[in-house]
C-alpha cells in the first residue's frame, strides 16, 4: 500500500538521532510554555525561528511542529490545576477539568487529558497521511483565480469562527494584507511605505509582528491585573482511572477526536474551536447535562481530544494549499520560506522526505508526550509555582533576543515595541490580532494572484466567477457571510463564546 | 458631535479609518495601473478603501449603539514593558548582552505590583547567565557579550 510505503519512508526520516532529539525539545519546550500562562505557542515558535536557521529543514520544522501540538498537552495541566487556561485551546478544559481537582480526583482529570491527546493525536496523524496526498494532487490544478479565491475563503472562514465582532475582524485582515505590502514590490521594484528606511525594504518582519501583538501585549495587560492564584498541586496521585471512568470517557475521545480533524481542516479552524465544538457536543447528548460544569469526565475528555486532532489537522491546509489557517500555522509559512521551501502542494513531491518526516514525527512526538505529562507531572507542578513576576522580565528577555538575533538587527527589536503598543490597544478595543496576522502573511501572495489572474483574463474580473473551482470558492465564502449574520446563527454563536469566555 | 455610546467600537472605527487614510494618502503617489496591468498602487488603495470604508461604519455604530467603556486601569505596564525593551535594543550593541539583559530585567520587574528589588537584581543576574552561556555559547548567536569599551 502506498499509504505504509510513504509512513514508512517518514518514520525512517523522523527515527534519526538528530531528528528524534529535535521532537523531544519541541515537545518539551511546548509542555513548558503550555503550562506556564501568558505564554503561547505563536511568540514561542517566532522567537525560535532564529534558531532554526542553522538547522536543517526538516529538524527545524519537526521542532517547531512539536511546540505547537505540545502546547495542547501543557495547557490542561494548567486549566485542571489551576483553572487558568494555559493554552487558549484549554479554555474550556477548566470548566470541568478545575472541578474534577476541587474533587479530588486531578491525577484522574490529567490521565483522561493526556490519553484522550494521545489517541486524537495518533488519529490525527493518519488523517493528514490519508488525505494530504489527494488534496495537493487537487491543488496542483490551481491556478491564480483560484488561489486567490481560495484564500478570500481561507479568510473569511477565518473571522467567522474567530469570535467577537465580525466587522473588527474583517478590518483587522485587511489591515494585516496592507502590513504585508510594507516593502518592495516585487513587479516593478518600488519601494512601499518604507518612509525612507533601509530596513524596511524587506518588508517589516512577521516575527516582531507576531511577537509584540501576542507576546508583549499579552504581558502588559496580564501585569494591569493584580490577579492571584491558586494551584491544586497537593493532591496530584491517583491517575489510574477506574473501568467505569474509562467506559464513559472512550465516547467523548472518540467523539471529540472525530470533530478535532474535521474541524482542523476548515481554514480557520484548529485548535481552539475543536475544542469549543467538543464541549458543546458532549453537553447537548449527555443523559443528565447538569453534571457538566460540576466535574463531568466527558468535559474533560472531549474538548482534550479535540484540540490535539485540531491542532495537527490544521497542518493540512498548510501543507497541501500552502494556506494558513491559523496564526501558528502563518509562522510555520515564515520558517519554511528560512529555509527556502515554498509551502505549497509541490512539497510534498520535491521534498517527500520533508513531508512525512514531519508527519511521522508527530506521531513520535504524540508518544513522547504522553510520558512527559503523565509519570513526570509533577516537574510541571513545580513549575506552576513559578510567580508571574519572576516568568515575566525572563519571557521578555528571550523574547528580545530572539528577535534581535533574526537580523542581528535592532531595528526589529523597536519594531517589536511599536506593534506591542498596537497589540495592547487591541486588545482595549477588543479586536482579535489573530486574522491580522494572517492577512499579514497572506498579503503578498494574495496580491501576487489577483494580479497575474487579472492579466490573464485582460482585466476581466468575471474570471473569478467564470472558473468554476473559483466560482465554488467564493459562493462558500459569500454563505458563510450570510449564514453568520443571520439573526438565529449569530445569537446562538455569540452565546457560544459567551460561555467559551466565562 | 453626539456623544460616543459605544467606544471600543468608536475607536476601532477612528484607528481603522485612520490607517485607510494614511494608505491612501501615502500611496497617493504609487502608479494604480489597470486592472489588465496592476501598477504597485492598485491592490494597496483598494486596501485602503475597504479599510476606511469599514472605519466609518465602525464610527457610526459607536455614536448610535450601547457598548462598555475601555478599561485602562493603569499605563504603567505599558510603559515600563515597552519601555525596557526600547532600552534593550538601545542597549545591547554598544553595552554587550550580559549589560542590556541585566538591565532588561531589572527595569521590566518594576511593572508587577509584586516587585521586590532584591529579587529581580538577582533574577537578573542568573538570567543573564544564563543567555549568555545559552545564546552566545550554546547556540553560538551573533551578540557582543561585554561591553565595547572593555574589549571582546
Amino acid at each position: 500500500m502506498e499509504l505504509l510505503d510513504h509512513l514508512a519512508l517518514g518514520f525512517s526520516v523522523a527515527f534519526t538521532f538528530q531528528n528524534l532529539l529535535h521532537a523531544f525539545f519541541g515537545v518539551l519546550l511546548g509542555t513548558l510554555i503550555g503550562v506556564l500562562p501568558g505564554i503561547g505557542p505563536v511568540p514561542t515558535i517566532a522567537m525560535l525561528l532564529p534558531v532554526t536557521y542553522a538547522l536543517p529543514p526538516i529538524s527545524a520544522l519537526i521542532m517547531l511542529a512539536g511546540i505547537y501540538y505540545g502546547a495542547q498537552y501543557g495547557g490542561s495541566t494548567t486549566a485542571i490545576l489551576v483553572n487558568l487556561p494555559g493554552e487558549s485551546s484549554s479554555v474550556v478544559t477548566c470548566i470541568d477539568g478545575y472541578q474534577m481537582a476541587r474533587r479530588g480526583k486531578a491525577g484522574k482529570a490529567l490521565s483522561v487529558a493526556a490519553l484522550g491527546s494521545f489517541f486524537a493525536g495518533s488519529v490525527a496523524t493518519l488523517v493528514i497521511a490519508a488525505f494530504a496526498p489527494p488534496l495537493s494532487e487537487f491543488a496542483l490544478k490551481f491556478g491564480p483565480a483560484e488561489y486567490f479565491s481560495l484564500m478570500v475563503l481561507g479568510l473569511i472562514a477565518a473571522v467567522v469562527l474567530a469570535s467577537g465582532s465580525l466587522l473588527k475582524a474583517i478590518a483587522m485582515i485587511v489591515l494585516g494584507l496592507l502590513l504585508g505590502i510594507v516593502g518592495t514590490d516585487v513587479n516593478s521594484g518600488m519601494l512601499r511605505y518604507t518612509f525612507g528606511i533601509a530596513e524596511l525594504s524587506d518588508g517589516i518582519g512577521f516575527v516582531a509582528v507576531a511577537m509584540g501583538l501576542f507576546g508583549f501585549a499579552e504581558i502588559i495587560v496580564n501585569l494591569e491585573h493584580r490577579g492571584h492564584r491558586e494551584v491544586f498541586t497537593d493532591n496530584v496521585t491517583g491517575l489510574w482511572l477506574k473501568w467505569q471512568e474509562f467506559k464513559e470517557a472512550l465516547p467523548a475521545i472518540l467523539r471529540g477526536t472525530a470533530i478535532g480533524s474535521a474541524l482542523g481542516i476548515l481554514p480557520g479552524g484548529g485548535a481552539m474551536l475543536s475544542a469549543f465544538a467538543s464541549y458543546t457536543v458532549e453537553k447537548k447528548i449527555a443523559k443528565d447535562p447538569s453534571r457538566f460544569g460540576k466535574g463531568a469526565i466527558e468535559g474533560v475528555a472531549g474538548p482534550e481530544s479535540a484540540n490535539n486532532a485540531g491542532s495537527q489537522a490544521s497542518f493540512i491546509p498548510l501543507l497541501t494549499l500552502g494556506i494558513p489557517p491559523n496564526a501558528v500555522m502563518a509562522l510555520m509559512v515564515g520558517a519554511m520560506t528560512i529555509h527556502s521551501i515554498q509551502p505549497g502542494p509541490q512539497v510534498m513531491t520535491s521534498n517527500p522526505q520533508l513531508f512525512w518526516g514531519l508527519i511521522a514525527s508527530m506521531w513520535i512526538g504524540n508518544v513522547m508526550l504522553v510520558v512527559l505529562n503523565l509519570p513526570m507531572i509533577g516537574i510541571w507542578v513545580k513549575l506552576l509555582k513559578v510567580p508571574y513576576r519572576l516568568l515575566y522580565p525572563a519571557i521578555l528577555l528571550f523574547c528580545c533576543i530572539g528577535v534581535y538575533s533574526l537580523n542581528n538587527n535592532v531595528f526589529d527589536v523597536l519594531v517589536t515595541a511599536v506593534f506591542g503598543v498596537l497589540g495592547w490597544v487591541f486588545v482595549k478595543l477588543e479586536c482579535e490580532p489573530a486574522p491580522l496576522l494572517l492577512g499579514f502573511i497572506l498579503g503578498p501572495m494574495m496580491e501576487e494572484n489577483l494580479r497575474r489572474a487579472l492579466l490573464l483574463s485582460r482585466g476581466d474580473p468575471m474570471v473569478f466567477f467564470t472558473r468554476p473551482l473559483s466560482l465554488g470558492m467564493l459562493i462558500a465564502a459569500a454563505l458563510l457571510l450570510v449564514i453568520i449574520v443571520l439573526p438565529a446563527v449569530r445569537k446562538t454563536r455569540d452565546e457560544a463564546f459567551q460561555e467559551e469566555s466565562a | 458631535m453626539p456623544p460616543v455610546r459605544n467606544p471600543k467600537e468608536f475607536g476601532s472605527g477612528l484607528l481603522f479609518a485612520l490607517f485607510g487614510i494614511a494608505a491612501i494618502a501615502v500611496g497617493a503617489s504609487y502608479p494604480v495601473g489597470t486592472a489588465a496591468r496592476m501598477g504597485p498602487g492598485y491592490f494597496p488603495r483598494a486596501l485602503g478603501l475597504i479599510l476606511l470604508a469599514i472605519g466609518a461604519v465602525l464610527i457610526f455604530r459607536g455614536l448610535r449603539t450601547q457598548g462598555a467603556r475601555l478599561s485602562i486601569p493603569t499605563l504603567k505596564p505599558l510603559a515600563i514593558v515597552l519601555g525596557s525593551v526600547v532600552l534593550f535594543g538601545v542597549a545591547v550593541v554598544p553595552l554587550g548582552l550580559v549589560l542590556a539583559a541585566i538591565l532588561l530585567v531589572v527595569t521590566s520587574s518594576v511593572a508587577s505590583h509584586e516587585h521586590n528589588w532584591k529579587e529581580s537584581i538577582v533574577a537578573a543576574v542568573l538570567l543573564a547567565a544564563f543567555v549568555v552561556l545559552a545564546f552566545s555559547y550554546g547556540l553560538g548567536l551573533q551578540l557582543p557579550t561585554w561591553p565595547a569599551f572593555v574589549g571582546r
